[in-house]
């Protein structure tokens, strides 16, 4: 059977009143293509689909969305990895206000980033060429450096959903680590006190959605449990 | 639309790529009203997707080398139509500019001691040539753009830059004298259309790999700048030269870098030969992209290609051993994993030259000022026009880029114009104004696809184009295969010019920005195929069936295609470096 169900979240602020699923055939004559191929078909068939993409290759986070029921990124998720019983729902990230169909406002979510102040920090003047840093201190920020701010992960996360306003959420948090990694970094201390409160951080509740479905498998509560023992060490 | 809201800059960047990013930091450091205008989300841009490296004479693999040789492969690397007073500017300043990204935070791969880690390209030479391979390219692991891209993005935000984030640039606003006093810009979230008024406009706006059907481009890469500049009148040099990449996925278009040649991995053919000792004894599978891509066409039409249709090659890569790739390739093995179901570890990824980078584009001095011709065919400045990154053509990459070049390009050139709009804005310009009859031709287009109420659809007209280019102006072209595409472009123009926007709604209206971007693939394509058309000769990314050779007598020139008459002039190359003795032309061999 290629004939695929595929129920879509639409809503678009200037003309529905509320947001509903619309329903759409697709033949994808047997081929596993990507969800972002099977929207482009559907947008070709009704071009007032809106959603966000760039890359199509998984390395500039603009299209992750919720497809049955699990974040991830359309662009790099085969149909045959979603699909249950021939049926695709595609709905926004969520939490988030939605602008337009599959597109949220990601406001919130940036916000958190930039609090957590996600730029390198040394307050030594810089030499004539590099800063040097050894490999194994290089090691050090894999498995951090390579967020894509797709949303994902913040967006699957309880405590985030309750305190977007308060809590930094696993994204934020994952490069906040990666500063505190950075053996190039100085403002350690800094960047710890603005971690203390009992929101910032410590909302987490160790669920792992997070580390569930990042589609760069990259592992935000490992990051969140470093800075803790960082927080707490420091206390004493 | 008469009561259309401006916004007023010092000076507004369209593009939040690498180019656009450094360009904006140097403003924003200075304190100057100056905003980055973005499609997308700035993190999103293309730049991300750069994988192998930046290649720059830092001498961390080798404390010997010297940025001169670098330029000397750059300049021969482009078949010596490089501007060589830029490529000096590039290679001398490029260890500065570089430096300066890994003091932002950036994370480059290391060295045992400690230093930033280097890797072998395409193309890399010791002691101009005759000292062999160089290991010349900055790397964060495989993810060099992405990493560049975000720490660009995080010291801007460290900066207060200002971000006007998923607003669309439509058009160049010019005023009666030819100046480009600003441009109209549409919020994509509202709709909203507004005048931007600014005293500099800088196009950052990237590459136009869109307009071939298959490319490792990002989606987004639909030639926005120059078809804004193109419609503005404003001429474009050396469009004919784009770059094929020899490793684009096989089926998908999704690229494996350069670096994996340079790691030591090599192409073979269906008969398991490694074929390109047979093309470049010396540089093997290093030599430059335009000669690899061509090579692996030759293997493929001679028979020797892979698969049940034999239209394709394979890149080995399991001989280096999962360590070497889990450490320094580890995006490719995803992206294997993904697009071609292969796991390097085990098998050869099928590959296929695939567009890659516009070599052409806004002509413009190293200050990123815009330049055009007057009637006796001298340069002149455009009055309040900039141009960075891979929309402009400064040109360092002459027929054919360097892999590792173009990140080069972004930070140098970026930062040069950042600073050159400072000074300038330091000794007090003007807002140069604008009438009424200006902001209106340049929001003509906008109108004309809003008022739109029957024709053919965006997706198709959009896919015939792309074929168009594909078949017609691919890595080997003719004349005659010229002729009818140049026609068919003619006729998609008066097609596009009657298309249909059947979704004329406000909020995040991307049917829009679609429309929109057709224009631009439109003035891109047959500013390409026209160029190619009118180029005799083959040089660079640029061969010809009909005219195989290199014609130095005629074509050691850039070509000039001026958009009103559809015509192809030329542009002196610019042989004289400031303190290196010039390059002079040499047969091109690897
Ligand atoms: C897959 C891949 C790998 C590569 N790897 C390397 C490498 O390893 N080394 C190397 O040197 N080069 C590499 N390149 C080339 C290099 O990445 C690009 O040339 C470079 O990143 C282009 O940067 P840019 O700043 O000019 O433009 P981009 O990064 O493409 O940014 C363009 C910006 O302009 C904005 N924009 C465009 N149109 C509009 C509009 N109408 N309105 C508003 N905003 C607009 C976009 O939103 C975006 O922010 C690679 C290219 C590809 C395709
Ligand atoms: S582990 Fe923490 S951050 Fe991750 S989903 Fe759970 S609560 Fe959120
Ligand atoms: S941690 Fe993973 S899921 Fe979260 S934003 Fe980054 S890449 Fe996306
Ligand atoms: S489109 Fe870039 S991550 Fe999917």
């Amino acid at each position: 059977m290629s004939t695929l169900q595929i129920s879509i979240y639409r809503y678009n602020p200037e003309t529905d009143s509320a947001p509903y699923m619309q329903e759409f055939e697709l033949d994808t004559q047997g081929r596993d293509i990507m969800v972002l191929n099977a929207l482009e078909m559907i947008k070709q068939q009704d071009s007032s689909m809106a959603y966000r993409r760039s890359c199509r290759e998984g390395v500039c986070g603009s299209d992750g969305m919720n497809m049955n029921g699990k974040n991830g990124l359309a662009c790099i998720t085969p149909l045959s990895e979603v699909v249950k019983d021939n049926k695709l729902v595609l709905r926004p990230l969520p939490g988030l206000p939605v602008i337009r169909d599959l597109v949220v406002d990601m406001g919130v979510f940036y916000k958190q980033y930039e609090s957590i102040q996600p730029y390198l920090q040394n307050d030594t003047n810089p030499p004539a060429t590099e800063r040097l840093q050894s490999p194994e201190d290089r090691d050090k920020l894999d498995g951090l450096y390579e967020c894509i701010l797709c949303a994902c992960c913040s967006t699957a996360c309880p405590s985030f959903w309750w305190n977007p306003d308060k809590f930094v959420g696993p994204a934020g948090l994952l490069q906040a680590y990666r500063f505190l990694a950075d053996s190039r970094d100085t403002a350690t201390r800094e960047r710890l006190a603005r971690l203390e409160d009992p929101f910032s951080l410590f909302r987490c509740r160790g669920i792992m959605n997070c580390v569930a479905v990042c589609p760069k498998g990259l592992n935000p509560t490992r990051a969140i449990g470093k800075i803790r023992e960082m927080l707490l060490s420091n206390a004493t | 639309m008469s009561n259309m809201r401006s916004l007023t800059f010092d000076a507004i960047i369209i593009g939040g790529g690498g180019s656009g990013l450094r360009a904006a930091l140097e403003l924003a450091k200075s304190g100057k009203k100056t905003a980055v205008l973005s499609k997308v989300f700035p993190t999103r841009s293309h730049t991300v997707s750069a994988q192998g490296g930046i290649t720059c004479a830092i001498a961390s693999a080798d404390p010997n080398d010297d940025w001169r040789w670098h330029m000397y492969d750059t300049v021969k690397g482009g078949d010596y139509i490089t501007d060589q007073e830029a490529a000096e500017y590039m290679c001398s300043e490029g260890p500065k500019a570089v430096f300066e990204l890994e003091h932002m935070g950036l994370p480059f791969s290391r060295f045992d001691n400690g230093r930033i880690y280097q890797r072998p390209f395409g193309g890399q030479s010791k002691d101009f040539g005759k000292g062999g391979q160089a290991a010349r390219t900055c790397a964060a692991a495989d993810r060099t753009g992405h990493a560049l891209l975000h720490t660009l993005y995080q010291n801007n935000l460290k900066n207060n830059t200002v971000f006007l984030n998923e607003w669309y640039a439509v058009d160049l606003v010019k005023n009666a004298n030819g100046d480009v006093v600003g441009c109209i810009a549409m919020c994509i979230e509202t709709g909203e259309v507004v005048h931007i008024k600014s005293k500099a406009t800088v196009l950052a706006t990237g590459g136009a790999g869109r307009i071939y059907s298959s490319t490792t481009n990002a989606l987004i890469n639909t030639g926005d700048g120059i078809g804004m500049a193109l419609r503005a009148g404003f001429p474009m040099q050396d469009m004919e030269m784009w770059q094929f990449h020899p490793t684009g996925i096989y089926g998908a278009g999704v690229l494996v870098t350069e670096g994996c040649r340079g790691e030591g991995g090599y192409l073979i053919n269906k008969d398991g030969e490694r074929f390109m000792e047979r093309y470049a004894p010396n540089a093997k599978d290093l030599a430059g992209r335009d000669v690899v891509a061509r090579a692996m066409v030759m293997e493929i039409l001679e028979g020797r290609g892979c698969g049940e249709n034999g239209d394709h090659v394979m890149l080995k890569l399991d001989h280096l051993g999962e360590e070497v790739l889990g450490k320094r390739l580890p995006g490719i093995v995803e992206l294997s994993k993904t697009f071609a179901h292969v796991d390097p570890a085990q098998d050869p990824i099928p590959v296929v030259p695939t567009c890659h980078y516009m070599m052409g584009g806004m002509p413009t001095n190293v200050h990123g000022q815009a330049i055009m011709q007057d009637a006796d065919g001298n340069d002149q400045v455009v009055n309040g026009l900039f141009a960075c990154g891979e929309a402009a053509c400064v040109s360092v990459h002459g027929a054919n880029r360097l892999g590792g070049n173009s990140l080069l390009d972004l930070v140098v050139f970026g930062r040069a114009a950042g600073m050159f709009i400072e000074e300038a804005l330091n000794e007090g310009v003007d807002y140069l104004e604008a009438a009424q009859s200006d902001i209106d031709s340049a929001m003509a287009r906008i109108n004309r696809w809003d008022e739109s109420s029957g024709g053919e659809a965006i997706p198709d007209l959009r896919a015939e184009l792309q074929d168009v280019m594909q078949n017609d102006f691919g890595v080997f072209r003719q004349e005659d295969n010229m002729q009818e595409g140049v026609k068919k472009l003619a006729s998609l123009r008066e097609r596009i010019g009657n298309a249909h926007l059947a979704d004329k709604s406000n909020a995040f209206n991307t049917a829009r920005v679609e429309a929109l971007e057709l224009d631009n693939l439109l003035e891109v394509a047959e500013a390409t195929a026209i160029s190619a058309l009118e180029r005799k000769e083959s040089r660079g990314a640029h061969s010809r069936y009909d005219y195989p050779d290199r014609d130095d007598a005629n074509w050691l020139k850039h070509s000039m295609y001026f958009p009103v008459e559809k015509r192809l002039g030329q542009r002196d190359v610019n042989f004289a470096p400031k303190t290196v003795e010039t390059f002079e032309p040499k047969i091109r061999t690897y």
